[in-house]
């Protein structure tokens, strides 16, 4: 591929410093549940930003944009599924409810 | 080569010039080697070590269930030989077997290439894979592990009083030459393709090889984070696993499964792809349903890591979570199904013969349909309340990995050992040993079946004296099976010295490995070959002995 | 791996075929590391799942200044990292050792603000495992678990940043004598990858260590 610019590069570079100070800002901000959701979709885009131009995902073939991404799939398959079991837990009740803990 | 024609001589194949084996002898030309057909050899000899050590085990387990008591080892030593045997077999003999030997050997042949992308971290990968080994070894020797080869907390990370962390650390290890085995091998498949090699020009081998090596890249790194959580559990207490401390011990069965199913994938996918070698070369026909054999290998890759809950039913698992983990265990049967039809198709109205592949493959059809079908049952959240940690579950695995994937190892081993060493087996020995393999087989775990369903617990070595007869039918199979073992190893060696030579091509397969010399030269091939034509092309019987008609 | 010479690899038939399989090798590698370190992202999800509050409480006794400023530092070094590869392509030798040199540089401050960090941590009392541990509280126990998490995780990403460093002076040592060229560069290219990499791993890292809730 061609040689990107350095200006570029540069200017990726501000907006993922300038990305930081937002996620740095908006910790101090209480926004209940919302905080962690906001940090993490600011860090995605961060990684997307150095994966797409600093590591050239952007102007590369299918084939590795499709590994690119590959692996946090793989890992949200994990979290996921894994979540999902502790989420649900509660959601049957599997014992008798009225029985009491000391029944058992 | 001589322009004179030799009467066959009876020495070593070292006297031919110009072949992998020849070219050199020293020690340092193996030990060294970037080969990557000399690099699957010692993978053969690795694993057949250990092989060795882990049926040991096994045997010394089926001695001890010949009688209820129990008598012939402590419970505590019971415990450490299914664990040794399990650790070994799984991660030092089944995962490495047909991807590291036959997989290193023919892969580049297979798409004409003269070596894999990275034959220095290939040789790597052997010398890790020894390392984790002598991790193993060094916790077996110094009085082994009791947790069984699944390591479930807390009794791992917490009250046993067993070399966990070496254990650990040697599974840990060879993870990681696994990993680099999946890697070499994916980017050799995408990369390193002959002229004309189109992805559905490629032998099917090659397809579940690559599917496999998906599974090795994408599973085993959350294995090795696991058994790294767990040494620091054990060495530091952390609590991760711990209840009291905030942890949880089921957050290591959703890890450890994470990988161990896919795992169990990576452990029959090779198999599959070996056999739809042997299937179309034997019946003389191109195979049925190339395309969907093809996708049903990365099918089975992909859904595999979607199922893994089935393992964990009965450990406080949510309910909603084992329905969809149910689910999808069904879903990922019917690539395998579809394999087996098409396998079946294939045999229709082929030409076909038995040699000894063919009887494995026979044999692993059979077999591994009986170890698939029986884990429906085990998918199905009710029948699993009663069959979970029982016999009924040994069988099955062992139906799959035993009857499916070492038959087909064993399958592939006899189909390639030609084109590997320049000589035949002795086909006679040959059919015979399939066949005592198979007839052991069936009677050392169809009996488990049995047992599991009427309620013998598995890991134990004492049980009510109405399931003896079982298991004195299944140490008789054991003994059995070993012979159909032992008889391999024999003529195989055997061979090296005495067996018929080979030519190029004694199976008049197709397959750009056919097209070499054997034993193959060290580049695999004179001139780069170009590929024009589908694969399994092969022509029917009455093409081929006309005057048979 | 790096060649002084123009020709590829025995087993490859082109440059270009050698330096597609490098890009796709380091890439797959890439996914393993990314469900190496995600292993320990699900043990995070779930304590943090579990109990919000003391993971809160725990995660604000660590000190974001230092972990904001080393975000701050690993950004950078992946801009000079990107610059450095831009260098090799267009064979600019200097500007290659020198870009290569200042990458590592921020990475070995990278380091020296995590062990001035670590040593803050051990003076406060927050490193777990050692005798001088302290933490007030109900749900002690899964506060120091938090803690456990946190250098597990910050410890692992760590080693990957000297492992980097080490690899990146390699690569300037090998290009101070010109072994790199416009023709030839992937090894500069593929540690680039890596690198940024690690960045992308901190990135994740600072804000579910250090950011938890609000301040």
């Amino acid at each position: 591929m061609i040689p990107l610019p350095t200006q570029f590069y540069i200017k990726i570079c501000a907006a993922l410093l300038a990305l930081l100070a937002l996620t740095w800002g908006l910790a101090y901000i209480d926004l209940g549940s919302w905080n962690l959701g906001i940090a993490m979709g600011v860090s995605i885009v961060k990684a997307v930003l150095i994966m797409l131009f600093f590591m050239h995902v952007r102007y590369s073939s299918r084939l590795i944009q499709l590994v690119a991404c590959a692996g946090f799939f793989w890992l949200l398959i994990l979290l996921s599924l894994a979540m999902s079991d502790y989420r649900s837990r509660g959601w049957i009740p599997t014992r008798r409810p009225d029985l009491t803990q000391s029944d058992r | 080569m001589n322009a004179i024609e030799l009467e066959p001589s009876p020495a070593l194949q070292e006297e031919e010039p110009g072949n992998y084996l020849s070219e050199s002898h020293t020690v340092a030309s193996w030990l060294l080697t970037t080969d990557h057909k000399r690099i699957g050899i010692l993978y053969l000899y690795s694993i057949l070590f250990f092989f060795i050590i882990a049926s040991f085990a096994a045997a010394t387990m089926r001695l001890e269930l010949l009688n209820p008591q129990g008598s012939l080892v402590l419970s505590e030593t019971y415990n450490k030989l299914f664990t040794i045997h399990g650790v070994l077999m799984v991660w030092f003999f089944l995962i490495p077997s047909i991807p590291a030997v036959l997989g290193n050997f023919t892969i580049p042949m297979m798409i004409g290439a003269r070596d894999v992308a990275f034959p220095r971290l290939n040789l790597l990968s052997w010398y890790i894979f020894i390392g984790g080994g002598l991790f193993a070894l060094y916790s077996i020797v110094s009085g082994g592990v009791d947790t069984g080869w699944t390591f479930y907390t807390p009794f791992s990370s917490t009250y046993s009083n067993t070399h966990v962390i070496a254990m650990a650390a040697g599974v840990f290890v060879a993870g990681f030459s696994t990993i680099i085995t999946g890697l070499n091998f994916m980017v050799t498949i995408h990369k390193m393709r002959a002229p004309g090699l189109t992805w559905f020009r490629l032998p099917l081998f090659i397809w579940s090889l690559y599917s496999t090596s998906l599974i090795m890249v994408l599973a085993t790194p959350v294995l090795a984070i696991t058994l790294a959580l767990l040494s620091l559990e054990r060495f530091w207490g952390i609590g991760i696993f711990d209840p009291k401390l905030g942890g949880d011990p089921v957050l290591f069965q959703h890890l450890f499964w994470f990988y161990s199913h896919p795992a169990v994938y990576i452990m029959i996918l090779p198999g599959m792809g070996v056999i739809s070698e042997i299937i179309p070369c034997f019946a003389r026909k191109r195979i049925f349903g190339y395309y969907f054999v093809a996708f049903s290998s990365v099918a089975i890759a992909v859904l595999g890591f979607l199922v893994w809950g089935h393992h964990m039913f009965v450990s406080s698992q949510s309910v909603y979570a084992g329905l969809i983990f149910s689910l999808l265990s069904f879903i990922v049967s019917v690539p395998s199904a579809i394999k087996v039809f098409n396998w079946t198709a294939t045999l229709y109205k082929g030409s076909i013969s038995f040699e000894t592949p063919m009887l494995y493959a026979f044999g692993f059809i059979g077999l591994f349909t009986i170890g698939g079908l029986t884990g429906l049952f085990l998918a199905s959240l009710g029948a699993d309340v009663h069959l979970h940690d029982t016999y009924f579950v040994i069988a099955h695995f062992h139906y799959i990995m035993v009857g499916g994937m070492v038959m087909a190892f064993m399958g592939g081993l006899h189909y390639w050992w030609p084109k590997i060493t320049g000589r035949m087996y002795p086909e006679f020995m040959g059919k015979i040993a399939a066949l005592v393999t198979f007839i052991g087989f069936n009677l050392t775990f169809f009996p488990q079946f049995l047992l599991g369903y009427l309620g013998m617990p598995r890991r134990y070595h004492t049980y009510p004296p109405e399931f003896q007869i079982f298991h004195i039918l299944s140490t008789a199979g054991a003994s059995i099976l070993g012979v159909g073992y032992l008889l391999p190893l024999i003529y195989f060696i055997y061979s090296l010295r005495y067996g018929k030579k080979a030519g190029p091509n004694p199976w008049r397969a197709t397959g750009l490995e056919w097209q070499t010399s054997s034993p193959p030269p060290k580049d695999n091939f004179l001139r780069t070959p170009v590929v024009k034509r589908a694969p399994y092309d092969y022509s029917p019987f009455e093409e081929e002995h006309p005057q048979n008609v | 791996m790096s060649e002084t010479t123009a020709a590829p690899a025995h087993q490859f038939e082109t440059l270009e075929q050698q330096r597609e399989a490098a890009t796709l090798g380091m890439w797959i590698f890439l996914a393993t590391e990314v469900l190496f370190f995600g292993g320990l992202f699900m043990g995070y999800t779930f304590v943090r799942w579990s109990y919000p509050e003391v993971f809160e409480q725990a995660s604000h006794r660590l000190d974001a200044t230092i972990g904001g400023v080393n975000t701050a530092v690993l950004l950078l070094s992946s801009l000079t990292m990107a610059l450095a590869v831009k260098s090799a392509q267009l064979g600019k030798r200097n500007a290659l050792v020198a870009f290569l040199s200042l990458t590592a540089l921020l990475g070995i401050l990278f380091l020296g603000f995590k062990a001035i960090e670590y040593h803050g941590d051990y003076v406060d009392h927050i490193v777990p495992g050692i005798p001088s541990y302290h933490f007030e509280g109900p749900s002690a126990p899964q506060a120091e678990l938090f803690f456990w998490i946190y250098f597990a995780m910050t410890g692992l990403h760590a080693i990957h940043v000297t492992v980097g460093i080490i690899v990146i002076a390699i690569m300037a040592a090998l290009a101070w004598r010109r072994s790199f060229s416009p023709e030839h560069y992937m090894p500069i290219e593929v540690t680039g990858l890596y690198w940024h990499f690690v960045d992308i791993v901190w990135v994740f890292l600072f804000p579910l260590l250090y950011l938890v809730g609000h301040r």
